[in-house]
């Protein structure tokens, strides 16, 4: 039975690429179909999910493989794989429960769209590249989906071509992730050069298990490290994190999908997934690699809190906030709490997909107006969206008790409390709680309190396909919360491999009151900030020049316009001008020669040859002349010719007898 | 003075000359017919010298020939004068020194 869900569960993903294929083929205009077929494929990927979730929670760490040689070159096979355990069947569960709820918000959302079947088409991908890239047991199988997700993230993103700004974000999401993939490619093939493999587990072979792991050595740090240049470029870490928030030019649906279930999650996943080439080697789970994913998390998630502050966008504010979410993730991964991280990645999952799906609601609801100094006052006009966005916003800042966020936030701050390096990473995560309590209060305060400022004056709430979702998402979330409490950490045990315990004593923690009265005090205060806004930010007024450094992004796309890209160009230029100066001039060179040549024969053929026979033409010319001057028509002469003739031969007769 | 060969040679000869001289000299087409007649004649004349001086005179084969010729010489007239008219026709003239058209 088990060994059947294991063979079949190639199932998952191939429903809806099978899908999306299907799409493709259909005509345009049939929209029906198209989104039912979209949801189908969606369902019946979530229904083989939970077929393949539940087999694993009768044993704690339950792994079950299927691998299979792929392709031989030379004497080497290449392996590829499927691999079902605890870390991949929660992370099905979540994509396709998410991308379902994703995919019916988009009916309604995508309603008027031309282009509507390309897009349920493309979200089909999206989600069947990352199912893929979850069950993969080959770091070579997890690649191709990767590749693959950044693919569809490329397409959805640009999904509308016509506006320049969303292919620029396209094509930027795109290269910088790109980035991130030649070290994540190097590392993959030091990795194969090494250990001859790329399956994670393989019976004793794999590159995640002991044999290979000791044949690594030292090098699996830079290995690790090359591996994380990939997921920092997936997961929007810094400095790689530019083209998340450029990524909101797609329609919000995809951003939803983008923050919540795929694209920055592969990130997260993919470090908890090759965890033991992070641990190699390490005294109390520290190694250089793991420290440098902290320190890199820490800035990330730091950073990102504070540029959310002075963001205008309603999509923006939550793209910085899921890109500090994701600092939170990599920290907590780096101090050893994967489980922590992995919790923290399904709960963000649900809560930030609704938090999106609200914000789509929101922007639906404002005719297609983002900008938040122009809403206010949407809570008596959307009062579904605004109940849902506030269950989001209180899982998002963690505020206690029955929300998901609350509990795995906690779990994150608990396990950064106990990294043996350095304390300030955990104070600094601390800050970052009032952070974000205070941009989410901003952002609420902005959109849903007040009065209306300008859009949201005829604003109205969105249809029933798009509540649906929301209030789907906003149960799960709280549900969620029933299997993240410290109190029965079901989740956490399951994740970690181990029997769940039931000890309510461990719900009162020192470190949950901390995280409590910081949550409060961070939405008190922002209350208090943002309790009147108008069009000018209260932030701006008193602090002028930070609050432009904070919209500006900290000036960090400026930076690189003017030295990664500059540099770019510069190089672009040399090329171009040793293209068009050197090469060229090399060529035209060989083509002056041959020129020359070429005017030398034809001079040849011209003087020399052609003379000779023109010569002879002029010669027989000539002579024709002189032949026609005799043939005058003239009878008489004929005759007289003849007559002469004859005489002549007359005369000879004579002379000869 | 005895009718001789000689004698009949030198007059067919004299005959042809003056119809070869008239055939080339004169522009008009009828008088350069009349020089093809008159070294026509001169032939026949031959012809019938050399029959009645030859080795056999009894029998009539000269005189055969020269009438045969005579009725071929007509018909031959009768085909040059044809020309002759069909070329007036077409080019107003029976000057030949205007008809130069037998040229390559």
């Amino acid at each position: 039975m088990i060994q059947l869900i294991v063979a079949n569960l190639w199932l998952i993903p191939a429903a809806p690429l099978a899908v999306s294929l299907l799409i493709l083929a259909l005509s345009s205009s049939r929209r029906g179909s198209a989104a039912a077929l979209a949801i189908a494929g969606q369902v019946i990927a979530l229904v083989f999910a939970t077929a393949a979730f539940l087999p694993t929670l009768q044993t704690p760490g339950y792994r079950a493989l299927q691998n299979f040689v792929w392709f031989t070159f030379g004497d080497q096979p290449l392996r590829i794989g499927w691999v079902l355990d605890p870390l991949a069947a929660a992370m099905l569960m979540m994509i396709t429960l998410v991308g379902l709820c994703i995919f019916v918000f988009s009916v309604g959302y995508m309603a008027d769209d031309r282009n509507f079947t390309r897009f349920f088409s493309y979200l089909s991908f999206f989600s069947a590249a990352m199912l893929g890239l979850v069950i993969a047991n080959s770091l070579l199988l997890l690649f191709v989906c990767w590749e693959l997700v950044g693919l569809a993230s490329y397409l959805l993103i640009g999904f509308w071509i016509e506006r320049p700004s969303a292919a620029a974000a396209a094509k930027k999401a795109f290269i910088t992730t790109r980035i991130g993939d030649i070290g994540f490619f190097l590392g993959i093939l030091w990795l194969f050069g090494r250990t001859g493999t790329l399956v994670f587990y393989d019976d004793g072979r794999g590159c995640l298990e002991n044999a290979s792991l000791v044949a690594l050595g030292a090098t699996a740090t830079f290995i690790a490290l090359l591996i994380f240049c990939g997921a920092a470029g997936k997961s929007g870490q810094f400095p790689l994190h530019v083209w998340l928030p450029d990524a909101m030019e797609g329609p919000t649906p995809v951003s939803a999908l983008i923050h919540a279930a795929t694209m920055v999650a592969a990130g997260v996943f993919l470090v908890a997934r090759v965890y033991p080439l992070f641990t190699l080697g390490g005294i109390n789970g520290v190694t250089p690699s793991l420290t440098v994913v902290v320190w890199i998390g820490v800035i990330t998630a730091l950073m990102a809190s504070l540029i959310a502050l002075a963001q205008f966008d309603i999509k923006r504010i939550l793209a910085y906030s899921t890109i500090s979410q994701l600092g939170l993730m990599m920290v907590s991964l780096g101090v050893g709490g994967v489980a922590a991280g992995i919790m923290h990645l399904i709960a963000h999952g649900f809560f930030k997909a609704l938090l999106f799906l609200g914000a789509g609601s929101v922007i639906h609801g404002c005719h297609h107006e983002q900008d938040i100094r122009k809403m206010g006052g949407l809570r008596w006009l959307m009062p579904i969206t605004f109940l849902t966005y506030v269950v989001g916003m209180t899982n998002l800042t963690g505020f206690p008790f029955f929300f998901s966020g609350a509990w795995t936030k906690e779990e994150i701050l608990h396990a950064t409390g106990h990294w043996p390096v350095s304390h300030l990473p955990h104070y600094l995560m601390l800050a970052g709680v009032v952070l974000t309590a205070l941009y989410m209060s901003r952002q609420i305060i902005y959109v849903f309190f007040g009065n209306g400022r300008g859009a949201s004056e005829h604003a109205h709430e969105s249809p029933s396909m798009m509540t649906m979702p929301l209030i789907v998402l906003a149960a799960c979330s709280i549900l969620f919360s029933i299997v993240a409490t410290p109190a029965w950490s079901w989740l956490h045990a399951y994740l970690n491999g181990e029997p769940a315990r039931f000890d309510l004593s461990l719900l009162v923690q020192p470190m949950l009151f901390v995280s409590a009265a910081l949550v409060f005090g961070g939405i008190g205060f922002g209350i208090f900030i943002y309790r009147n806004v108008a069009e000018t930010d209260p932030l701006a007024q008193k602090q002028p020049a930070l609050f432009e450094f904070l919209q500006k992004k900290m000036w960090l796309d400026e930076f690189y316009r003017w030295t990664v890209v500059a540099l770019g160009q510069l190089a672009a230029h040399i090329s171009d001008l040793l293209d068009r100066y050197f090469w060229d001039g090399l060529v035209r060179a060989f083509a002056g020669l041959g020129q020359l040549f070429g005017i030398f024969t034809a001079n040849f053929d011209e003087r020399g040859i052609n003379a000779g026979v023109d010569q002879t033409t002029a010669g027989a010319r000539g002579l024709g002349r002189v032949m026609s001057a005799w043939h005058s028509g003239q009878v008489q002469t004929y005759l007289g010719v003849i007559a002469v003739g004859m005489l002549a031969l007359l005369i000879l007769y004579a002379w000869l007898t | 003075m005895t009718p001789t060969l000689q004698l009949f040679l030198t007059i067919s000869a004299a005959l042809f000359s003056i119809g070869l001289v008239a055939a080339l000299s004169r522009r008009h087409a009828i008088f350069i017919l009349i020089g093809i007649e008159m070294m026509l004649a001169a032939a026949n004349l031959n012809f019938i010298a050399f029959w009645r001086f030859g080795p056999n005179p009894q029998q009539p084969t000269g005189v055969m020939v020269a009438i045969f010729s005579i009725a071929i010489a007509a018909a031959e007239a009768a085909v040059g004068l044809a020309l002759v008219i069909a070329i007036y026709r077409h080019f107003r003239t029976t000057n030949v020194d205007q008809l130069n058209q037998l040229k390559g």
